[in-house]
């Protein structure tokens, strides 16, 4: 009995915990890093006085949003106002899953690894929905119309993304799309160059799906206030805003995995030194090298929200359905001729 | 044929690359944030702030209560009353405010004054925590001078030769 309670309960759930506890931290540093990127592209210096370099900016203001009080407005829907953050989020956590940090770690080798990806990430957006429906304002009902109607149409475009991957690697499996990119040739073995405009399209969506800057519509400060979390306060809101880091820093991890070699190096074949284990990772790749693409990715987010001004709602319909589902159907088609005649893939 | 060349670029996020190669130069450029109360910027020697009576180096104030800044003042912000001093019988003033809610700090008053008497610092960080202490008093003025009279000569000294 007590080992099954190990196997059964113990050992799991300290699996999520080493998954979702680095990952909570991992949002509250990269809310630090957004504010500081952001302040320094637009010369200023961003958050610097609250521990060293401002470090513990982002745990402050966790603080705070718990300490404050969660209001419920009068006509909300009681039961789906408090259910929409723990749906927002669940997916958000529960996509982890799946995602392989490196050859052996990897909480859940599912065979249908993309494939539970897509769901989960599609299921985020009845948290939006739902958050914009029952908090029972136009500015909240507006923002959640446009979150809708924006993530399906990106959802498209990103699955059109996903299909050439799997053309290339022949599997729904995470580890096996990754070892499917393995080669001798360096990160020319890569997905992203066979599929460059499909590795675009897919970033493009990317961050169409976690509504972020140019495609944050459905906050739309300047029009809606902010859209369909308008309503939220104290710990409620701070739980969207987990959502939806976990969620861009998600869609970077993919990013990675699909596109850039997951944790391959991006010298294989190419050096290679005996040298002690501690760094072997350079050549023959490890969890450091997703990490590093990880970032590189995630800092694109910033940058993208620091350059670019948000997209009207019409523009945004047109980009992701006259513009990029186009342009991954063709691609599709390319794929498939790129793997029928042996070009790439396994 | 131009609007597919133009559809080509547009394909190929050149403007947009454009755009995020100008933020990433900006990343790196220095900042121009002053970190307020740990930095200050510079202050000219001709700032005018908190005002200050000063005395002459024997300790004998300087102000003779001849009302010029009185008349002076734009915004009415100073009231005087004089009277001979009790010990010898000289002209002094027995009251001296300035209300700082009405002040606008052009400097007239210090401008005005023949003995050098009434000035402004460069004191520009204070507060009031009650609406009366906006005016200060004849003393306070006086305890300001005495406190900052080597910042304010200072000042003056600097300025001299222009005036």
């Amino acid at each position: 009995m007590a080992d099954l309670l190990i196997h059964q309960l113990l050992i799991p759930v300290a699996y999520i915990v080493a998954i979702v506890l680095p990952l909570v931290i991992a949002v509250a540093m990269f809310v630090y890093w957004e504010r500081k990127i952001i302040g320094w592209m637009h010369v200023r210096l961003g958050p610097n006085t609250i521990g060293p370099w401002g470090l513990l900016q982002a745990f402050a203001d966790v603080v705070k949003l718990l300490i404050k009080e969660v209001i419920l407005p009068t006509n909300a829907n009681r039961f789906l106002y408090y259910m929409a953050p723990l749906l927002a989020l669940i997916p958000a956590l529960a996509a982890w899953a799946v995602v392989p940090f490196s050859s052996r770690m990897v909480l859940s080798n599912a065979n249908a690894g993309v494939l539970y990806l897509l769901a989960m990430t599609s299921l985020g957006v009845y948290g939006i929905i739902l958050a914009g429906w029952s908090s029972n304002s136009r500015y909240a009902l507006l923002g959640a119309m446009r979150s809708a109607a924006q993530v399906i149409s990106y959802e498209l475009a990103m699955g059109l993304c996903l299909v050439c991957v799997l053309v290339l690697a022949g599997s729904l499996n995470l580890s096996d799309i990754v070892n499917a990119q393995a080669g001798s040739k360096g990160f020319l073995d890569w997905f992203w160059l066979p599929l460059l405009p499909v590795f675009v399209i897919y970033f493009i969506a990317g961050v169409a799906e976690t509504n972020r800057a140019p495609f944050d519509v459905a906050e739309g400060e300047s029009e809606i206030v902010a859209g369909f979390h308008v309503e939220y306060s104290g710990s409620a809101f701070a739980i969207f805003f987990l959502a939806e880091y976990a969620n861009m820093i998600l869609v970077s991890f993919l990013a990675s995995i699909l596109f850039m070699g997951g944790w391959l190096s991006p010298l294989q074949g190419w050096i290679h030194i005996d040298a002690p284990g501690w760094i072997n990772w350079i050549w023959t790749g490890g969890f450091i090298w997703l990490f590093i693409k990880a970032f590189v990715f995630a800092f694109m987010f910033l940058w993208f929200r620091a350059t670019f001004p948000r997209y009207r709602y019409d523009q945004i319909m047109r980009l992701g359905w006259k513009v990029l589902i186009p342009i991954g159907i063709v691609w599709v088609l390319v794929a498939g001729c790129m793997k029928y005649f042996g070009i790439v893939g396994v | 044929m131009k609007r597919i060349t133009s559809y080509f670029k547009s394909l190929l996020l050149l403007e947009l690359l454009q755009g995020m190669g100008l933020t990433m130069r900006y990343l790196f450029k220095p900042k121009y944030t002053m970190r307020y109360p740990i930095e200050h910027i510079p202050k000219s020697n001709r700032f005018r702030g908190l005002h200050a009576l000063r005395r002459y180096a024997n300790g004998e104030e300087r102000c003779i209560a001849c009302k010029l800044c009185e008349a002076v003042c734009p915004a009415l912000a100073i009231t005087i009353d004089s009277a001979p001093r009790e010990s010898d019988g000289q002209r002094r003033t027995t009251r001296y405010d300035i209300d700082l809610f009405k002040c606008i700090y052009c400097g007239f008053c210090e401008e005005s004054c023949p003995v050098d008497s009434i000035v402004e610092t460069n004191i520009h960080e204070y507060h009031f925590e009650r609406r009366s202490e906006s005016v200060v008093t004849k003393m306070q003025l006086l305890a300001i001078g005495d406190r900052f009279e080597q910042q304010i000569a200072a000042d003056r000294a600097q300025d001299a030769a222009y005036r």
